[in-house]
């Protein structure tokens, strides 16, 4: 029996040394085995009495017991190195940039015009198009501005022949729209429009917002909270806003919108003029046949790019038509 | 229009300062553009007096005076040409600050002495004029500050009036606003009727009275028209941007600005016979004062003499019946021209007046007499003179009629959103003009005064109560309304899911002119002629776009030039097409692509992309759309005659996808292999809602092959071949591999084709699918010509 000891003693030893999950494989069966030197000590129980026996089988299994944990720690040991090793060797450089595609992205415009529309989608109204080269009726003659009327010298328009022309702004879409259907009307025209005038702050082709709603009981008052909203909305913070009298032939009353924009040198509030706005004039009604007694509405025109450049700070209108990559790719 | 602050406050005078003032008329519509100081900011200069003059003992073009300031007197070298005793002039004294932070100091001027400066108006900047000092009036009291004694202390307001405000175009229009926004009374200067001291009137005949309902003349015998201008009146006029010409020019335009009625003095001995105002005849000449000689069009309202028009009616007046120095007897004119009549004639003659701005947006009607009186009175004070009876013909008929328009109450406060009470309102009309005839049982009967030619229905008196009353001051509520709700189909995929997949797709989104340059359309779309604008900006941007492609191909050059080697754009808007006698305005979607597929990095290799490319990239978006579409090869002007295919969408044409063809490309100047794509918007957006099918739990039975084929057979060939052989349980067919190579012969290639076959409810037997796929080998052998590669 002190013999079992020693051989335990060197299965101790050779288990600690094994460096290969093979090695410890091979000492398992040196030891362990059907003919293993610690299996083979039952051999020995033969020789011993029936009362010595059950003692000496047990220290046997204890032998076994101590030499197979060994083994088993030292197994897990070898093999968690192991992984640890081939995780080792299969790291990369995560920093490295990814495969595929770029991002491209939405033009400026685009992207003004699909959050304008998603304001006023959510409050009920539609979205119409209209065409770009239109008749004199629509652009001026049903929006109440007749062949003589000096408001026509606001307009630089482009024209095909004296009655065909590029649309000079999105408003003949009103018309189109009431023509068309039966009030109650709730709908923005976002497009392009186009002017004869090209310099620093003017390109010949811009894009506009025109709203309507049409009810039988609207109201300036009720203009004003869906200018101050949408003004809210898009530029996400309560800023002030003012509506100052002015002219427009398809509506009346009329308003310009001034926001807050920061402060003049003396201190003062800076206005910026981003809106036309109004209460549908009785004329252009009468034009689409509609009882200007029973209905009344109101209507707002908005330039894109300028409200692009406030929202993003551009300070060229004319960039948003050179399609400059380095310039669009900043508004992905 | 430009205005003096101080001769608004003549008028009425709120207590306000310059920036109050300018904020309550903007907010009042009447938006101020900006301002401007009268003078130039100096200090320490005081009206001067010459006492004496001598020459500089050595200088020719110097001299040495002796300058009065009222306690004393010093001595001052002086360059001036007009310098000479006796005249009165802004003298800077040692001490003086000029604009420009200019310092007088105590100097010698070739040797003599000078404590001061005699300055010209540009010196003080009070004008561009240098010519030499700026003379005072003799009454000018010496020892006065300059400031205080021209009143200096002024701005110029410049008011940008929107067309309808025809009222607020002179002194007592915008008067009468301020009074009613500061509820103050308004003081006119009084207008008294001149009385006659000859019986000279000049013979009149209006021939044309529906363009000019009113004429007055009255003539004015021996003036002295050498009389200068009074400089308090020349710096009204000049504060007001009106540059100082004669006596004659300088009260006319006086009065224009003072009550807004434009008016003309004639030379009366240049004037043959008497005036008569008529429509021109077709060819007419006539050199008007700026000397320009322009051939009138029978649409144009003139006065003429017996022999000849003299003056555009309401525009601008003949070079050869103008007063000039020489001149003795004036015939004064006040009229009201028609705006209708008037509108575009100054435009068509390349002329923008400051009568005709007023004339084409209306003058007051009423106004003539009065204006007559005022300017008789002060020309009279400068010029002296002997002044006729006015004559005035008039055409009732033609006068713009009276206005009396019903305001009712509860439509003001519907509209508004606020009912105002009736004092307010009240009190606002009439501070207006605006004559409350009678009180209604619902509202007011109100008298629309003869200067506003813009009030003509009951809106444009809500308007007006609303503006008074203060836009912001009105409340601010939610709209109520019906909220019927649309039907959005499914099936219609909206323009920004496109454009969100060709950005997902590395795209860039465009946004191009609509007008082209033809030079480049002819080389995208050369059949068509594309529809050329009458006048427009350049002549690169002068015919509408038939494709997409034109703008797209600039801005591929443009950053081209910009060291951009990788582009991919799109853009969606309209075409526009002549379709007979119309215009067909179609919404396009279209695309380039140039440089690499993908981004230079280390892991992307580094290909340039090709047809296939872009072509999977459509594919993907027609699968997005729900909508099947064709690639059939065919030829387009503009493309690659062995890279281009026709899109086509049962049957219909949809659109184009191609390489750029090389010599177009070369003509353009661009560089690499161009992709390019354009569909029909309204074509491709309607596709399918899904609709379930049961899915099966059978398996899929896959059977490959190989053939070759003569590379003239289109793929699209082979699988409707393969599809039409193999049965209705085929579920897929795929090409996995394409080769060309020496090995199999000139002309063919190799294709190497998937097919899966599968049943809804049982497992296909070994049999039925080899019977399917030999039918399908032996077909694309009989009717391709393939042969089955081992």
């Amino acid at each position: 029996m002190e013999n079992l000891k020693q051989l335990v003693q060197d299965g101790l030893a050779a288990v600690e040394s094994a460096d290969s999950l093979q090695a410890l494989d091979q000492i398992r069966v040196e030891y362990l085995g059907k003919k293993g030197v610690i299996t083979q000590q039952a051999k020995t129980l033969g020789k011993l009495s029936a009362e010595e026996r059950p003692a000496a089988g047990q220290k046997i299994n204890e032998a076994k017991g101590q030499v197979e944990q060994a083994i088993n720690a030292r197994r897990s040991d070898l093999e968690r190195a192991a992984i640890e090793q081939k995780l080792a060797s299969e790291s990369i450089d995560v920093t490295l940039p990814g495969r595929g595609q770029d991002l491209g992205g939405l033009h400026p415009v685009t992207r003004t015009l699909q959050r304008i529309e998603q304001f006023f989608s959510r409050a009920g109204y539609t979205v119409e198009q209209g065409p770009e080269i239109e008749d004199d009726y629509h652009n001026f003659e049903a929006l109440n501005i007749p062949g003589h009327h000096p408001a026509r010298a606001m307009h630089d328009t482009f024209y095909f022949n004296p009655g065909t022309l590029l649309r000079t702004h999105t408003s003949p879409v009103q018309i189109r729209t009431m023509e068309a259907g039966k009030p109650p009307f709730r709908m923005i025209c976002p497009g392009r429009v186009y002017r004869c005038d090209s310099d620093m702050t003017h390109t010949p082709m811009f894009h506009q917002v025109e709203g309507l709603l049409v009810e039988k009981d609207v109201s300036f008052a009720d203009l004003k909270s869906t200018v101050e909203e949408f003004l809210r909305v898009f530029f996400e913070r309560d800023l002030k806003v003012r509506f100052r009298p002015s002219y427009f032939p398809f509506t009346e009353p009329s308003a310009e919108v001034d926001i807050e924009w920061g402060q003049e040198a003396d201190g003062s509030i800076k206005w910026l003029e981003v809106m036309g706005c109004g209460m549908v004039h009785p004329k252009v009604f009468e034009h689409c046949g509609i009882d200007a007694e029973e209905y009344r509405g109101f209507a707002f025109g908005l330039g894109v790019e300028r409200l692009a450049m406030l929202r993003y700070g551009v300070n060229d209108l004319r960039m948003f038509f050179e399609n400059d990559l380095r310039f669009l790719r900043q508004f992905r | 229009m430009k205005f003096s602050e101080q001769w608004l406050r003549e008028w009425v005078n709120p207590d306000l300062n310059t920036q109050e003032l300018m904020d309550q008329i903007t907010m009042a519509g009447l938006e101020v553009d900006g301002f401007e100081p009268v003078a130039g900011k100096f200090q320490g200069v005081v009206v001067g007096e010459v006492v004496a003059v001598e020459p500089h003992p050595d200088a020719d073009k110097l001299r040495v005076c002796q300058v009065s300031n009222g306690t004393g007197s010093v001595q001052v070298v002086c360059g001036a040409p007009n310098v000479r005793a006796g005249l009165k002039v802004p003298f800077a004294e040692v001490g003086a600050v000029l604009p420009g932070d200019f310092r007088i100091k105590k100097a010698k001027l070739r040797g003599q002495p000078s404590e001061g400066m005699l300055c010209s108006a540009s010196e003080l900047e009070l004008s561009e004029d240098h010519a030499g000092l700026m003379e005072l009036p003799a009454d000018a009291p010496v020892g006065a500050s300059l400031t205080d004694y021209l009143k200096l202390n002024d701005v110029t307001i410049d008011v940008d009036l929107t067309p309808n405000r025809a009222d607020c175009l002179s002194i007592k229009g915008i008067a009468r606003e301020v009074g009613v926004l500061n509820s103050l009374l308004v003081e006119a200067p009084e207008i008294e009727a001149v009385q006659a001291v000859h019986s000279d009137v000049p013979q009149i005949a209006v021939q044309a009275p529906a363009g000019c309902p009113r004429y007055l003349g009255r003539i004015l015998r021996n003036v002295n028209l050498n009389a200068p201008t009074p400089l308090w009146m020349q710096e009204k006029l000049r504060r007001s941007g009106i540059r100082s010409i004669d006596a004659a020019v300088d009260v006319t335009n006086y009065v224009l600005l003072e009550l807004g009625q434009p008016m003309h003095a004639f030379d009366r001995n240049r004037i043959q016979g008497g005036i008569v105002v008529r429509m021109a005849k077709q060819g007419e000449k006539l050199v008007l004062l700026d000397g320009q000689e322009v051939e009138l069009t029978a649409e144009t309202l003139v006065i003429a003499d017996h022999d000849k028009p003299v003056a555009i009616a309401g525009v601008m007046g003949g070079e050869d019946s103008g007063v000039g120095p020489e001149t003795r007897d004036l015939v004064l004119e006040s009229a009201y021209f028609d705006p209708i009549t008037l509108a575009g004639k100054a435009r068509h003659y390349g002329l923008h007046t400051d009568a005709s701005h007023r004339f084409e947006r209306g003058v007051d009607y009423q106004l003539a007499r009065d204006a007559m009186e005022r300017c008789t009175a002060l020309l009279m004070s400068i010029v002296g003179g002997e002044p006729g009876e006015i004559v005035e013909v008039a055409s009732e008929s033609h006068l713009p009629k009276s206005r009396v328009i019903d305001l009712r109450e509860r439509r003001l406060a519907d509209v508004l959103g606020l009912a105002i009470d009736r004092t307010t309102v009240e009190e606002i009309l009439s501070r207006l003009g605006l004559h409350i005839d009678k009180l209604l049982r619902d509202g007011w009967q109100v008298s629309v005064p003869s200067f506003r030619p813009d009030i003509s229905i009951e809106e444009d008196l809500i308007e007006e109560v609303g503006r008074i009353y203060g836009y912001n001051n009105l409340p601010v509520t939610e709209p109520v309304g019906s909220l019927g709700l649309r039907v959005e189909e499914e099936a219609v995929r909206p323009v920004s899911a496109i454009q969100n997949y060709f950005v997902a797709c590395g795209y860039q989104e465009a946004v191009t002119y609509s007008f082209v340059d033809p030079r480049v359309q002819q080389m995208i779309d050369p059949e068509r002629e594309g529809i050329a604008l009458a006048n427009p900006i350049s002549s690169d941007l002068s015919v509408m776009r038939t494709s997409l492609w034109s703008g797209l191909l600039k801005t591929v050059a443009y950053n081209q030039n910009r060291q951009q080697p990788r582009i991919r754009l799109f853009e969606t808007g309209l075409r526009f097409v002549k379709d007979g006698d119309g215009i067909d305005q179609q919404p396009m979607l279209a695309g380039v692509v140039v440089g690499d597929q993908l981004p230079a990095n280390w892991a992307n290799g580094r290909r340039t992309a090709d047809f296939f490319d872009v072509k999977g990239e459509l594919e993907s978006l027609f699968r997005l759309l729900g909508i099947d579409v064709q690639f059939i090869a065919s030829q387009h002007p503009a493309l690659h005659p062995g890279q281009t295919a026709e899109l086509v969408r049962d049957g219909e044409h949809v659109g184009w996808i191609g390489t750029l063809h090389p010599q177009v490309q070369k003509n353009l100047e661009l560089n690499g292999t161009i992709l390019m794509f354009e569909l029909f918007l309204n074509s491709i957006v309607s596709g399918y809602v899904p609709n379930f099918k049961e899915i099966s739990k059978f398996p899929e039975v896959r059977r490959d092959l190989a053939i070759i084929i003569g590379n003239h057979v289109a793929f699209a060939d082979v699988e409707r071949v393969a599809k039409k052989h193999a049965g209705e349980r085929l579920t897929a067919l795929r090409a996995f591999d394409v080769y060309e190579g020496e090995s199999l012969g000139e002309g063919n290639r190799s294709l190497a084709l998937s097919l899966f076959w599968q049943h809804p409810e049982r497992t296909l037997n070994e049999e039925e699918v080899h019977s399917l796929f030999t039918g399908v080998i032996d077909a694309l052998q009989e009717e391709l010509g393939a042969t089955l590669r081992s």
